[in-house]
C-alpha cells in the first residue's frame, strides 16, 4: 500500500503498527482509541498474518499480555483511553524497570474536555513518572510515522515507549501515505531472568541503569524529524508547540507567514539543548500543548522570576481546563478573527439519550419503583450507556466514578449502614473490574445488591463483545454468590410488575445478591 | 480552494456517511482533507457535528475555526442555529432539514426556529424527509440534504455521483439509483439559487 488513503488518526496509529511489524495488539475499548483495534480487527492482512486483535478484559491485562508478547520477541500495540492507564500503570509502570524484548508501544488516547470521558488527565505525566520516552503527534501522517519510529526506538533502547494522542487527532481523518509494510519479528523469548524478575536487587540495578541512560534516550528522541526549529524575524516571542497545537498555530499564519521563532515538539523527554536554541532567538516564551500545562510547569518551576517571562496555561494567556482549540490558540497570539452569528437563545441543549428501546430504560423503570419505598437507600453506578440513568426522566442512580466502583462503593456505604446499598453495573464493566470487587462483598457477606445490565454487548463504546458474555451466571457461583441469590430478569415492560417482587424478595434477604438483567442492547440487534 | 463546513445533526442521522462521501469525492479529485468526527457518548441521540476540510492544499487544524465556514449543513433545523457561530457571515450558506426530530422535551418552537433560519442572509431550508420520502427512498435524506448543499461545495457533481456509487454498490443497483435520485432532486432544489 502506498497510495493516499483517508485515515482516522486511530487508523494511521493501527495501519502504522501493521505496517511495523506487530504480532498482537491488545486493548479494552475507551473513547477516543476503540477505532484502533477495530481497524485492526476489520484489517484482512491482519486476518491472513494472525496478529492477535482480541479484545482483553481490561487494560491491565491488556497491557501485561503485550508485555508477554514482548519478552517472546515480538511486537505488540496496545490501546486504551487516557484512563485506561490508570488501571494499566502498576504493569506500565514496572515494564520500564524490566524494559522490552520485542518493540512494545503503548498508546494512551487522552480526552482534552471530557467529550466522553470523567477527566482531562494528561498522559504525558506517565511517561515522565515511568521514565520512558512520550511522543505526541501533530498530524494523521506523522502518527503514522511515528508509530514505526517508536517501535524501533523500543527495540533500540529496549523500553516501552507511550504514543499520546488527544480526540482531535484520534477521530479527525486526513490523507495518509503509507510505508512499506515490513516483516514480524520471529519468535525469540528473553533468556535473561534478571531484566524480567523485578526482586528488589534486580530493580535497583534496572532503574539506576534507567536513570544513566536517560540523557542518551533524550538525545536519541530528540533527533526525530518531529522536533523541529524554525527561526523566526521577531524575537519578542518565541512559541513552543507541542503536538496538535502545532496545527493551531499554523492555523492563525496561513504559509508559514509566522515571524516568531517556533519549536516544534513530538518527543519527550524535553531535550535541554533543544529549548536553549529557542531561549536564544526570543526573549518571551509562549506554551502551546493540549491538555495539561505539563512542558509549561517544567519550565516555569516555582522561581517567582523566570529566566524570561512564560504564558500559557497557567497565568491564563490560555484557558487552564479543556483542550486547544483554533479560537483559543488565536486569541493567545492577538489574532481572533470574528465569530459569526450567535446561537439564538431559543436553542436548548439535546444531551445524549439511551435509545428508544433501550434494556436499560426498563431496567432502570422497576429499580426507581422499588427505591420509592426506600428515601434512605443508594444506587451506586458505573461507567457505560447506563450512567444516561442520571439524567431526566431516569434519574435513578446516585454515582458513578470509575470502571468498577459500583460494586466497591455499595459495600463500603453498606459497611458505613446505607440500606439498602444497591450497585448497578454493565456485563462489560463487571468483566472489565466488577469480579473483584464482588469478592470483597462475599468475603464478608455484604447486603450488597448488585444489578448487572446484560445487554450482552459493550454497548456505550459502540458494540464490542464483552467477555462477561454467556458467563456471568458462572462467575457470580465461582465466586462464592449464594445460585439462590443470583436472579436473571428479562427487563421488558410486561415483565415490570415480576421484576419490582423479585428485586424487593432480594433486598429484603442480607447477604450478596446478583440480580441479571438481560436483554440485548437494540443496537446491537440492528447490526445482525 | 479552501472550503470549510460544518455538518451538524443528531446522533444517527448518518451525518458521518455525508462527510464520508464528500471525503471520498475530495480524495478521488486529489484535494487535501480534515474531516473531525464525533465520536462516543454523544452519539446516544445527542447533538453531533463533523468539520469537514477540504483544500488544493495542506490543511492544518483539525476542526474548522469559529467564523470561517463556508457551509453549515444540518439534518435538523434546531442543530442548524447551534453551530452558527462558525459560519462565515460574509459567504457563508446554511443548508438545512425542516424535519425537526423530536428527542427532547420541551422542543423549542419550530416557526420560531424556521424565522431565525431565514434571517440569515443565505440560508435555504426544505423538507429533505418528504423529499426523499416521496421519491420513494425514505432512508436517503442525508442524500436529499448533501445535493442540495452540493450547488454551493466546489466539487464537481460527478466526483459526488461517482462517491455515491462507489459507497452504495455492495447494496445493489436499486440503492445505488434510489440514492442519486435523491442527491438529483436535493441538487435541483437549490439550482437557482447558485451565485453564478
Ligand atoms: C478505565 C476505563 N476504560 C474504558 C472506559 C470506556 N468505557 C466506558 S463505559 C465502557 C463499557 C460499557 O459497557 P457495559 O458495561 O457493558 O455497558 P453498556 O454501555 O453496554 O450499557 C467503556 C469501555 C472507561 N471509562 N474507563
Ligand atoms: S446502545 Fe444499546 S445499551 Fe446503549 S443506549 Fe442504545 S440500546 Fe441502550
Amino acid at each position: 500500500m502506498d497510495t493516499k488513503t483517508l485515515f482516522l488518526g486511530d487508523e494511521a496509529v493501527a495501519q502504522g503498527a501493521m505496517d511495523a511489524g506487530i504480532s498482537g495488539v491488545y486493548a479494552y475499548p475507551g473513547t477516543p482509541s476503540t477505532e484502533i483495534m477495530e481497524y485492526v480487527q476489520a484489517a484482512p492482512e491482519a486476518g491472513a498474518r494472525g496478529v492477535h486483535r482480541q479484545w482483553s478484559a481490561n487494560e491491565k491485562t491488556a497491557m501485561e499480555e503485550a508485555l508477554g508478547m514482548s519478552y517472546a520477541g515480538k511486537r505488540a500495540l496496545v490501546c486504551m483511553k487516557h484512563v485506561g492507564l490508570n488501571v494499566a500503570a502498576d504493569a506500565f509502570i514496572n515494564s520500564a524497570i524490566t524494559g522490552v524484548n520485542g518493540g512494545l508501544v503503548v498508546v494512551a488516547a487522552d480526552d482534552p474536555s471530557m467529550h466522553s470521558s470523567q477527566n482531562e488527565q494528561d498522559s504525558r505525566f506517565y511517561g515522565k513518572f515511568a521514565a520512558v520516552p512520550v511522543c505526541e503527534p501533530c498530524s494523521q501522517q506523522e502518527a503514522y510515522d511515528m508509530v514505526r519510529a517508536a517501535f524501533d526506538f523500543s527495540e533500540k533502547i529496549r523500553l516501552p515507549v507511550l504514543l499520546r494522542i488527544t480526540t482531535r487527532l484520534a477521530h479527525s481523518r486526513a490523507d495518509v501515505v503509507p510505508a512499506p509494510a515490513r516483516a514480524e519479528n520471529p519468535l525469540n523469548p528473553s533468556s535473561d531472568p534478571r531484566q524480567w524478575v523485578l526482586l528488589p536487587a534486580h530493580a535497583r540495578r534496572n532503574w539506576a541503569a534507567l536513570l544513566a541512560r536517560m540523557p542518551e534516550i533524550t538525545a536519541l528522541g530528540d533527533a526525530f524529524p518531529w522536533n523541529r526549529f524554525i527561526p523566526g524575524t521577531n524575537r519578542q516571542m518565541g512559541i513552543l508547540a507541542a503536538g496538535i497545537a502545532f496545527n493551531y498555530l499554523n492555523e492563525c499564519f496561513p504559509g508559514g507567514t509566522c515571524p516568531f521563532p517556533i519549536l516544534k515538539l513530538g518527543q519527550y523527554p524535553l531535550s535541554s539543548a533543544r529549548l536553549a536554541t529557542l531561549q536564544a532567538a526570543c526573549d518571551s516564551l509562549l506554551i502551546l500543548e493540549d491538555g495539561a500545562p505539563f512542558i509549561e510547569e517544567q519550565l516555569v518551576g516555582l522561581f517567582p522570576n523566570p529566566v524570561m517571562p512564560i504564558r500559557g496555561r497557567l497565568d491564563g494567556t490560555l484557558p487552564r481546563t479543556g483542550e486547544l482549540t483554533p479560537e483559543n490558540v488565536a486569541a493567545a497570539l492577538g489574532r481572533a478573527r470574528p465569530e459569526g452569528p450567535a446561537v439564538p437563545p431559543l436553542v436548548t441543549p439535546r444531551p445524549p439519550a439511551l435509545c428508544r428501546g433501550c434494556p436499560h430504560s426498563d431496567t432502570y423503570a422497576f429499580l426507581k419503583e422499588v427505591m420509592s419505598d426506600f428515601p434512605a437507600g443508594r444506587v451506586f453506578s458505573d461507567i457505560g450507556c447506563y450512567t444516561l440513568g442520571a439524567l431526566p426522566p431516569y434519574e435513578a442512580i446516585h454515582s458513578c466514578v470509575d470502571m468498577g466502583a459500583s460494586i466497591t462503593m455499595a459495600k463500603g456505604a453498606s459497611d458505613a449502614g446505607v440500606r439498602p446499598a444497591i450497585a448497578v453495573i454493565g456485563d462489560s464493566t463487571f468483566a472489565h473490574s466488577g469480579i473483584t470487587g464482588l469478592l470483597d462483598a462475599v468475603a464478608e457477606s455484604s447486603p450488597v445488591k448488585l444489578l448487572i445490565l446484560d445487554n450482552e454487548i459493550t454497548g456505550m463504546t459502540g458494540g464490542q463483545e464483552s467477555l462477561a458474555f454467556g458467563r456471568l451466571e458462572s462467575i457470580a457461583a465461582g465466586i462464592g454468590v449464594d445460585p439462590a441469590h443470583i436472579r436473571v430478569v428479562t427487563p421488558l415492560a410486561k415483565h415490570h410488575a415480576e421484576n419490582v417482587r423479585i428485586l424487593r424478595e432480594e433486598i429484603a434477604w442480607p447477604g450478596v445478591s446478583v440480580i441479571i438483567a438481560r436483554r440485548a442492547c437494540i443496537q446491537m440487534r440492528r447490526k445482525g | 480552494m479552501k472550503y470549510d463546513m460544518i455538518i451538524a445533526g443528531v446522533g444517527g442521522q448518518g451525518i458521518l456517511s455525508i462527510a464520508s462521501l464528500l471525503g471520498r469525492a475530495a480524495l478521488n479529485l486529489n484535494l487535501h482533507l480534515k474531516q473531525s468526527e464525533v465520536h462516543g457518548m454523544a452519539q446516544r441521540g445527542g447533538a453531533v457535528l463533523a468539520h469537514l476540510r477540504i483544500a488544493d492544499q495542506p490543511i492544518h487544524s483539525d476542526l474548522v475555526p469559529r467564523g470561517a465556514a463556508a457551509m453549515i449543513l444540518s439534518m435538523e433545523p434546531l442543530e442548524a442555529l447551534r453551530y452558527l457561530p462558525w459560519l462565515d457571515t460574509a459567504t457563508g450558506w446554511v443548508v438545512t432539514n425542516a424535519e425537526p426530530l423530536h428527542n427532547i422535551e420541551p422542543y423549542p418552537n419550530l416557526d420560531a426556529i424556521a424565522a431565525e433560519i431565514r434571517r440569515l442572509p443565505q440560508a435555504f431550508l426544505f423538507n429533505a424527509d418528504k423529499m426523499a420520502r416521496d421519491l420513494g427512498a425514505p432512508r436517503a435524506v442525508n442524500m436529499a440534504m448533501l445535493g442540495a448543499a452540493s450547488t454551493f461545495i466546489p466539487l464537481p457533481s460527478a466526483a459526488l455521483e461517482s462517491a455515491i456509487v462507489s459507497q452504495f454498490s455492495r447494496k445493489g443497483e436499486t440503492v445505488v439509483a434510489s440514492n442519486l435520485a435523491v442527491f438529483r432532486a436535493g441538487r435541483q432544489a437549490t439550482a437557482a439559487l447558485h451565485p453564478g
